[in-house]
Protein backbone atom coordinates (compact mmCIF):
# COMPACT_ATOMS: atom_id res chain seq x y z
CA UNK A 1 0.00 0.00 0.00
CA UNK A 2 1.23 3.52 -0.76
CA UNK A 3 1.98 6.02 2.00
CA UNK A 4 -1.34 7.52 3.13
CA UNK A 5 -1.79 11.31 3.17
CA UNK A 6 -3.35 12.80 6.28
CA UNK A 7 -6.23 15.25 5.68
CA UNK A 8 -4.84 17.60 8.35
CA UNK A 9 -1.73 19.66 8.99
CA UNK A 10 1.48 17.81 9.85
CA UNK A 11 1.32 15.62 12.95
CA UNK A 12 4.16 14.44 15.17
CA UNK A 13 3.63 10.87 14.06
CA UNK A 14 1.48 8.80 11.76
CA UNK A 15 0.30 5.23 12.13
CA UNK A 16 -1.01 3.10 9.27
CA UNK A 17 -3.42 0.37 10.42
CA UNK A 18 -5.19 -0.11 7.10
CA UNK A 19 -6.30 -3.69 6.53
CA UNK A 20 -6.18 -4.52 10.24
CA UNK A 21 -9.31 -5.38 12.15
CA UNK A 22 -10.14 -4.24 15.67
CA UNK A 23 -8.70 -4.52 18.18
CA UNK A 24 -5.38 -4.43 16.28
CA UNK A 25 -5.69 -0.72 15.30
CA UNK A 26 -6.30 0.07 18.98
CA UNK A 27 -3.36 -2.08 20.10
CA UNK A 28 -1.04 -0.45 17.57
CA UNK A 29 -2.26 3.00 18.65
CA UNK A 30 -1.75 2.12 22.32
CA UNK A 31 1.79 0.89 21.65
CA UNK A 32 2.70 3.88 19.46
CA UNK A 33 1.41 6.37 22.02
CA UNK A 34 3.65 4.80 24.67
CA UNK A 35 6.62 5.88 22.55
CA UNK A 36 5.44 9.49 22.21
CA UNK A 37 5.94 12.37 24.60
CA UNK A 38 3.09 14.36 26.15
CA UNK A 39 1.78 16.94 23.68
CA UNK A 40 2.63 14.88 20.61
CA UNK A 41 -0.04 14.51 17.94
CA UNK A 42 -0.63 11.12 16.32
CA UNK A 43 -2.65 10.57 13.15
CA UNK A 44 -3.99 7.03 12.77
CA UNK A 45 -5.43 5.75 9.50
CA UNK A 46 -7.63 2.65 9.57
CA UNK A 47 -10.07 0.83 7.34
CA UNK A 48 -11.97 -0.99 10.11
CA UNK A 49 -15.04 1.11 10.99
CA UNK A 50 -14.71 -0.16 14.56
CA UNK A 51 -11.62 2.02 14.98
CA UNK A 52 -13.82 5.09 14.79
CA UNK A 53 -15.40 4.07 18.06
CA UNK A 54 -12.64 2.12 19.76
CA UNK A 55 -9.70 4.52 19.44
CA UNK A 56 -11.61 7.47 20.96
CA UNK A 57 -12.87 5.12 23.70
CA UNK A 58 -9.31 3.97 24.41
CA UNK A 59 -8.22 7.63 24.57
CA UNK A 60 -10.97 8.39 27.07
CA UNK A 61 -10.02 5.58 29.44
CA UNK A 62 -6.34 6.51 29.31
CA UNK A 63 -6.81 10.28 29.51
CA UNK A 64 -5.46 11.09 26.04
CA UNK A 65 -7.25 13.55 23.80
CA UNK A 66 -9.22 12.41 20.79
CA UNK A 67 -8.96 15.53 18.61
CA UNK A 68 -11.01 14.71 15.51
CA UNK A 69 -11.76 12.13 12.87
CA UNK A 70 -12.54 12.13 9.19
CA UNK A 71 -13.61 9.42 6.79
CA UNK A 72 -12.28 9.59 3.23
CA UNK A 73 -13.92 6.84 1.20
CA UNK A 74 -12.95 3.64 3.06
CA UNK A 75 -10.14 5.23 5.03
CA UNK A 76 -10.80 6.55 8.50
CA UNK A 77 -8.44 9.16 9.92
CA UNK A 78 -8.25 9.73 13.65
CA UNK A 79 -6.15 12.40 15.32
CA UNK A 80 -5.04 11.92 18.93
CA UNK A 81 -3.07 14.24 21.21
CA UNK A 82 -0.93 12.50 23.82
CA UNK A 83 -1.50 13.62 27.38
CA UNK A 84 0.55 12.66 30.43
CA UNK A 85 1.38 8.93 30.62
CA UNK B 1 -17.12 -6.07 35.19
CA UNK B 2 -18.73 -7.31 38.42
CA UNK B 3 -15.51 -8.76 39.84
CA UNK B 4 -13.67 -5.51 39.17
CA UNK B 5 -16.43 -3.46 40.75
CA UNK B 6 -16.55 -5.68 43.86
CA UNK B 7 -12.83 -5.16 44.42
CA UNK B 8 -13.05 -1.44 43.63
CA UNK B 9 -15.64 -1.20 46.40
CA UNK B 10 -12.88 -2.35 48.76
CA UNK B 11 -10.85 0.71 47.83
CA UNK B 12 -8.50 -1.18 45.53
CA UNK B 13 -7.26 0.49 42.35
CA UNK B 14 -8.06 -1.79 39.42
CA UNK B 15 -6.76 -1.79 35.84
CA UNK B 16 -8.19 -4.03 33.13
CA UNK B 17 -6.34 -6.38 30.83
CA UNK B 18 -7.82 -7.63 27.60
CA UNK B 19 -5.93 -10.21 25.55
CA UNK B 20 -6.05 -10.44 21.78
CA UNK B 21 -5.53 -14.06 20.70
CA UNK B 22 -6.52 -13.73 17.04
CA UNK B 23 -9.61 -15.84 17.68
CA UNK B 24 -11.68 -13.10 19.30
CA UNK B 25 -15.20 -12.94 17.91
CA UNK B 26 -16.20 -9.37 18.51
CA UNK B 27 -14.75 -6.60 16.42
CA UNK B 28 -13.66 -8.61 13.43
CA UNK B 29 -16.95 -10.19 12.61
CA UNK B 30 -18.79 -6.94 13.15
CA UNK B 31 -16.39 -4.96 11.03
CA UNK B 32 -16.22 -7.15 7.97
CA UNK B 33 -19.69 -7.92 6.79
CA UNK B 34 -21.61 -5.12 5.12
CA UNK B 35 -24.83 -6.23 6.83
CA UNK B 36 -23.15 -5.64 10.19
CA UNK B 37 -22.14 -2.09 9.34
CA UNK B 38 -25.44 -0.78 10.67
CA UNK B 39 -24.93 -2.41 14.08
CA UNK B 40 -23.26 -0.24 16.69
CA UNK B 41 -19.58 -1.19 16.93
CA UNK B 42 -17.87 -1.17 20.22
CA UNK B 43 -15.14 -3.09 21.91
CA UNK B 44 -16.89 -4.57 24.94
CA UNK B 45 -13.78 -4.54 27.11
CA UNK B 46 -13.24 -0.84 26.41
CA UNK B 47 -16.88 -0.17 27.06
CA UNK B 48 -16.71 -1.94 30.42
CA UNK B 49 -13.56 0.00 31.34
CA UNK B 50 -15.36 3.24 30.58
CA UNK B 51 -18.33 2.23 32.72
CA UNK B 52 -16.02 1.40 35.61
CA UNK B 53 -13.74 4.38 35.08
CA UNK B 54 -10.61 2.23 34.91
CA UNK B 55 -7.75 1.94 32.45
CA UNK B 56 -7.80 -0.95 30.02
CA UNK B 57 -4.66 -2.39 28.44
CA UNK B 58 -5.21 -4.47 25.32
CA UNK B 59 -2.38 -6.93 24.84
CA UNK B 60 -1.58 -8.82 21.67
CA UNK B 61 -0.71 -12.38 22.68
CA UNK B 62 -1.51 -13.90 19.29
CA UNK B 63 2.01 -15.20 18.71
CA UNK B 64 2.72 -16.93 22.04
CA UNK B 65 -0.90 -18.09 22.11
CA UNK B 66 -0.17 -20.41 19.19
CA UNK B 67 1.49 -22.85 21.53
CA UNK B 68 -1.68 -22.96 23.63
CA UNK B 69 -3.80 -23.80 20.58
CA UNK B 70 -1.36 -26.27 19.05
CA UNK B 71 -0.18 -28.08 22.19
CA UNK B 72 -2.79 -27.82 24.93
CA UNK B 73 -1.54 -29.76 27.94
CA UNK B 74 -5.09 -30.24 29.21
CA UNK B 75 -6.62 -30.97 25.82
CA UNK B 76 -9.48 -29.46 23.88
CA UNK B 77 -13.13 -28.89 24.72
CA UNK B 78 -15.94 -29.87 22.35
CA UNK B 79 -14.11 -28.25 19.43
CA UNK B 80 -10.53 -26.93 19.13
CA UNK B 81 -11.01 -24.77 22.23
CA UNK B 82 -8.20 -25.29 24.74
CA UNK B 83 -10.16 -23.49 27.47
CA UNK B 84 -8.23 -24.62 30.53
CA UNK B 85 -4.81 -24.02 28.99
CA UNK B 86 -6.11 -20.69 27.70
CA UNK B 87 -7.18 -19.61 31.16
CA UNK B 88 -3.87 -20.68 32.68
CA UNK B 89 -1.98 -18.84 29.96
CA UNK B 90 -3.98 -15.63 30.34
CA UNK B 91 -3.60 -15.54 34.11
CA UNK B 92 0.11 -16.16 33.58
CA UNK B 93 0.27 -13.27 31.11
CA UNK B 94 -1.70 -11.05 33.47
CA UNK B 95 0.73 -11.91 36.21
CA UNK B 96 3.72 -11.19 33.97
CA UNK B 97 2.24 -7.83 33.02
CA UNK B 98 0.99 -6.88 36.46
CA UNK B 99 4.12 -7.70 38.37
CA UNK B 100 6.38 -5.73 36.02
CA UNK B 101 8.00 -2.89 37.90
CA UNK B 102 6.24 -0.13 35.94
CA UNK B 103 2.82 -1.69 36.51
CA UNK B 104 3.37 -2.63 40.16
CA UNK B 105 0.25 -4.70 40.82
CA UNK B 106 -0.29 -6.72 43.99
CA UNK B 107 -2.77 -9.32 42.81
CA UNK B 108 -4.92 -10.48 39.91
CA UNK B 109 -8.69 -10.77 39.81
CA UNK B 110 -10.87 -12.66 37.37
CA UNK B 111 -14.62 -13.01 37.02
CA UNK B 112 -14.50 -16.81 37.21
CA UNK B 113 -17.23 -18.67 39.06
CA UNK B 114 -16.99 -22.29 40.22
CA UNK B 115 -19.14 -24.53 38.04
CA UNK B 116 -19.91 -21.87 35.48
CA UNK B 117 -18.01 -23.40 32.56
CA UNK B 118 -17.68 -27.15 31.96
CA UNK B 119 -13.98 -27.17 31.11
CA UNK B 120 -12.18 -24.32 32.79
CA UNK B 121 -14.34 -23.23 35.71
CA UNK B 122 -14.77 -26.36 37.79
CA UNK B 123 -13.98 -26.67 41.47
CA UNK B 124 -10.94 -28.83 40.74
CA UNK B 125 -9.58 -26.59 37.95
CA UNK B 126 -9.64 -23.36 39.97
CA UNK B 127 -6.59 -24.27 42.10
CA UNK B 128 -4.92 -25.75 39.01
CA UNK B 129 -5.18 -22.41 37.19
CA UNK B 130 -3.76 -20.58 40.19
CA UNK B 131 -0.88 -23.05 40.46
CA UNK B 132 0.05 -23.58 36.82
CA UNK B 133 -0.22 -19.89 35.93
CA UNK B 134 2.27 -19.11 38.68
CA UNK B 135 -0.13 -16.65 40.30
CA UNK B 136 -0.81 -18.99 43.25
CA UNK B 137 -2.58 -17.16 46.07
CA UNK B 138 -2.32 -13.79 44.33
CA UNK B 139 -5.24 -14.86 42.13
CA UNK B 140 -8.56 -13.71 43.59
CA UNK B 141 -11.98 -14.60 42.17
CA UNK B 142 -14.23 -12.17 44.04
CA UNK B 143 -17.50 -13.62 42.72
CA UNK B 144 -16.80 -17.16 43.93
CA UNK B 145 -14.17 -16.55 46.64
CA UNK B 146 -16.27 -18.06 49.42
CA UNK B 147 -16.09 -21.43 47.64
CA UNK B 148 -12.29 -21.34 47.69
CA UNK B 149 -9.56 -21.01 50.33
CA UNK B 150 -8.64 -17.44 51.34
CA UNK B 151 -6.10 -15.84 49.02
CA UNK B 152 -3.27 -13.46 49.88
CA UNK B 153 -5.33 -10.26 49.34
CA UNK B 154 -7.93 -11.63 51.76
CA UNK B 155 -5.39 -12.76 54.37
CA UNK B 156 -3.55 -9.45 54.16
CA UNK B 157 -6.80 -7.54 54.59
CA UNK B 158 -6.48 -5.75 51.24
CA UNK B 159 -10.02 -6.95 50.61
CA UNK B 160 -12.53 -8.08 53.17
CA UNK B 161 -13.51 -11.70 52.54
CA UNK B 162 -16.89 -11.03 54.09
CA UNK B 163 -17.63 -8.64 51.22
CA UNK B 164 -16.90 -11.27 48.58
CA UNK B 165 -19.32 -13.79 47.09
CA UNK B 166 -19.90 -17.53 46.84
CA UNK B 167 -21.57 -17.74 43.44
CA UNK B 168 -21.46 -21.16 41.83
CA UNK B 169 -22.98 -23.03 38.92
CA UNK B 170 -24.39 -21.91 35.61
CA UNK B 171 -27.24 -19.87 37.01
CA UNK B 172 -26.61 -16.18 36.26
CA UNK B 173 -29.33 -14.77 38.48
CA UNK B 174 -27.00 -13.86 41.38
CA UNK B 175 -24.71 -12.00 38.98
CA UNK B 176 -27.69 -10.21 37.45
CA UNK B 177 -28.91 -9.22 40.89
CA UNK B 178 -25.46 -7.90 41.76
CA UNK B 179 -25.35 -5.99 38.48
CA UNK B 180 -28.65 -4.41 39.40
CA UNK B 181 -27.32 -3.51 42.85
CA UNK B 182 -24.39 -1.75 41.21
CA UNK B 183 -26.72 0.03 38.79
CA UNK B 184 -25.45 -1.77 35.69
CA UNK B 185 -28.45 -1.78 33.38
CA UNK B 186 -26.41 -2.92 30.39
CA UNK B 187 -23.63 -5.46 30.29
CA UNK B 188 -21.81 -7.58 27.73
CA UNK B 189 -22.86 -11.14 26.91
CA UNK B 190 -23.21 -13.04 30.17
CA UNK B 191 -21.06 -16.03 29.18
CA UNK B 192 -18.69 -17.40 26.59
CA UNK B 193 -19.20 -16.91 22.88
CA UNK B 194 -16.19 -14.66 22.55
CA UNK B 195 -13.80 -17.16 20.97
CA UNK B 196 -14.03 -18.65 17.49
CA UNK B 197 -12.35 -21.84 18.70
CA UNK B 198 -15.56 -22.81 20.50
CA UNK B 199 -17.38 -22.68 17.15
CA UNK B 200 -17.74 -26.07 15.42
CA UNK B 201 -17.65 -24.63 11.88
CA UNK B 202 -14.60 -22.54 12.60
CA UNK B 203 -12.77 -25.44 14.26
CA UNK B 204 -13.58 -27.63 11.28
CA UNK B 205 -11.98 -25.05 8.96
CA UNK B 206 -8.88 -24.88 11.14
CA UNK B 207 -8.59 -28.68 11.20
CA UNK B 208 -8.98 -28.72 7.41
CA UNK B 209 -6.18 -26.17 7.07
CA UNK B 210 -3.86 -28.30 9.18
CA UNK B 211 -4.74 -31.43 7.24
CA UNK B 212 -4.27 -29.79 3.84
CA UNK B 213 -0.88 -28.38 4.77
CA UNK B 214 0.30 -31.52 6.51
CA UNK B 215 1.26 -29.64 9.66
CA UNK B 216 -0.43 -28.13 12.68
CA UNK B 217 0.54 -24.50 12.34
CA UNK B 218 -1.07 -21.19 11.37
CA UNK B 219 -0.34 -17.53 10.77
CA UNK B 220 -2.46 -14.62 11.94
CA UNK B 221 -3.62 -14.14 8.32
CA UNK B 222 -4.70 -17.79 8.19
CA UNK B 223 -6.93 -17.54 11.23
CA UNK B 224 -8.38 -14.20 10.11
CA UNK B 225 -9.27 -15.64 6.71
CA UNK B 226 -11.00 -18.62 8.34
CA UNK B 227 -13.53 -16.10 9.67
CA UNK B 228 -14.34 -14.78 6.22
CA UNK B 229 -16.27 -16.05 3.23
CA UNK B 230 -17.32 -19.39 1.89
CA UNK B 231 -14.51 -21.98 2.05
CA UNK B 232 -14.67 -24.59 -0.70
CA UNK B 233 -12.04 -27.32 -1.06
CA UNK B 234 -12.49 -29.28 -4.30
CA UNK B 235 -9.09 -30.98 -3.92
CA UNK B 236 -6.47 -31.54 -1.27
CA UNK B 237 -4.01 -29.11 -2.91
CA UNK B 238 -6.19 -26.00 -2.95
CA UNK B 239 -9.27 -24.33 -1.57
CA UNK B 240 -11.28 -21.29 -2.51
CA UNK B 241 -12.22 -18.47 -0.16
CA UNK B 242 -15.18 -16.77 -1.81
CA UNK B 243 -16.58 -13.46 -0.56
CA UNK B 244 -20.25 -13.73 0.35
CA UNK B 245 -21.03 -10.06 0.13
CA UNK B 246 -19.50 -6.64 -0.42
CA UNK B 247 -17.93 -6.28 3.02
CA UNK B 248 -16.18 -9.63 2.73
CA UNK B 249 -15.06 -8.88 -0.84
CA UNK B 250 -13.55 -5.62 0.39
CA UNK B 251 -11.73 -7.43 3.17
CA UNK B 252 -10.40 -10.11 0.80
CA UNK B 253 -9.08 -7.34 -1.49
CA UNK B 254 -6.43 -6.73 1.16
CA UNK B 255 -5.08 -10.26 0.64
CA UNK B 256 -5.35 -10.51 -3.14
CA UNK B 257 -1.64 -9.97 -3.84
CA UNK B 258 -0.68 -12.96 -1.68
CA UNK B 259 -2.89 -15.45 -3.55
CA UNK B 260 -4.04 -16.41 -7.01
CA UNK B 261 -7.36 -14.59 -7.06
CA UNK B 262 -10.39 -14.76 -9.31
CA UNK B 263 -12.80 -12.06 -10.42
CA UNK B 264 -15.92 -12.26 -12.50
CA UNK B 265 -15.50 -9.99 -15.54
CA UNK B 266 -18.62 -10.50 -17.63
CA UNK B 267 -21.08 -10.49 -14.72
CA UNK B 268 -21.16 -9.11 -11.20
CA UNK B 269 -19.65 -11.67 -8.85
CA UNK B 270 -17.54 -12.26 -5.78
CA UNK B 271 -13.82 -11.98 -5.28
CA UNK B 272 -12.24 -15.35 -4.54
CA UNK B 273 -8.78 -16.25 -3.27
CA UNK B 274 -7.17 -19.61 -4.02
CA UNK B 275 -5.22 -20.93 -1.06
CA UNK B 276 -2.75 -23.69 -1.92
CA UNK B 277 -0.93 -24.78 -5.06
CA UNK B 278 -3.48 -25.05 -7.85
CA UNK B 279 -2.66 -26.48 -11.28
CA UNK B 280 -4.03 -24.88 -14.48
CA UNK B 281 -6.84 -27.46 -14.39
CA UNK B 282 -7.59 -26.53 -10.77
CA UNK B 283 -7.82 -22.84 -11.67
CA UNK B 284 -10.30 -23.70 -14.40
CA UNK B 285 -12.43 -25.66 -11.91
CA UNK B 286 -12.10 -22.82 -9.39
CA UNK B 287 -13.31 -20.34 -12.03
CA UNK B 288 -16.36 -22.50 -12.70
CA UNK B 289 -17.15 -22.56 -8.99
CA UNK B 290 -16.73 -18.80 -8.66
CA UNK B 291 -19.01 -18.28 -11.69
CA UNK B 292 -21.69 -20.21 -9.83
CA UNK B 293 -21.71 -17.66 -7.02
CA UNK B 294 -22.09 -14.61 -9.30
CA UNK B 295 -24.86 -13.05 -11.36
CA UNK B 296 -23.82 -15.21 -14.32
CA UNK B 297 -24.75 -18.46 -12.57
CA UNK B 298 -27.42 -19.18 -15.22
CA UNK B 299 -25.37 -18.00 -18.22
CA UNK B 300 -23.79 -20.45 -20.69
CA UNK B 301 -20.39 -18.85 -20.29
CA UNK B 302 -18.89 -16.46 -17.77
CA UNK B 303 -15.59 -14.63 -18.15
CA UNK B 304 -13.42 -14.95 -15.08
CA UNK B 305 -10.01 -13.34 -14.71
CA UNK B 306 -7.34 -15.24 -12.80
CA UNK B 307 -4.70 -12.98 -11.29
CA UNK B 308 -1.40 -14.54 -10.25
CA UNK B 309 0.86 -13.07 -7.56
CA UNK B 310 3.56 -12.47 -10.23
CA UNK B 311 1.21 -10.09 -12.08
CA UNK B 312 0.12 -12.48 -14.86
CA UNK B 313 -3.60 -12.27 -15.61
CA UNK B 314 -5.50 -14.96 -17.52
CA UNK B 315 -8.98 -14.58 -18.98
CA UNK B 316 -11.02 -17.75 -18.69
CA UNK B 317 -14.32 -18.50 -20.43
CA UNK B 318 -16.08 -21.03 -18.24
CA UNK B 319 -19.47 -22.63 -17.78
CA UNK B 320 -20.71 -22.14 -14.20
CA UNK B 321 -20.56 -25.43 -12.36
CA UNK B 322 -24.06 -26.91 -12.01
CA UNK B 323 -25.47 -27.64 -8.57
CA UNK B 324 -25.31 -31.41 -8.99
CA UNK B 325 -21.56 -31.24 -9.68
CA UNK B 326 -20.88 -29.28 -6.50
CA UNK B 327 -19.85 -32.00 -4.08
CA UNK B 328 -21.26 -31.13 -0.67
CA UNK B 329 -18.04 -32.44 0.92
CA UNK B 330 -16.18 -29.58 -0.75
CA UNK B 331 -17.75 -27.10 1.68
CA UNK B 332 -15.32 -26.84 4.56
Amino acid sequence: MSEPASPWDVATAQLDTRGLLCPLPVIRTQNRIKELAAGAVLDVVATDPGALHDIPAWCRVHGHEFVCSQQIEREIWIRVRVRRH
Amino acid sequence: MLAARVVMEEGVEVEGLNFFTGFCVEGHTHAIRAKDQVKPKRNNALWVAEQLGIKLHIIDISQPYKDVVLNPKHGYGANLNPCLDCKIFMVNQAQAWGFMEENDCDFIITGEVVGQRPKSQRRETMPLIAKESGAHDRLLRPLTALNLPPTLPERMGWVNREHLFGFHGRNRKPQMALAERFGFSEYAQPAGGCCFLTDARYSSKLADLWQARGERDYSLDDIMLLKIGRHVRPAANFKLIIGREEGENNYLEGYRKQFVHLRSVSHAGPLALIDGKPTAHDIDLAARIVARYGQGRDADLVTISAHHPDGVVEQLQVAPIPVHEMNSAWHV
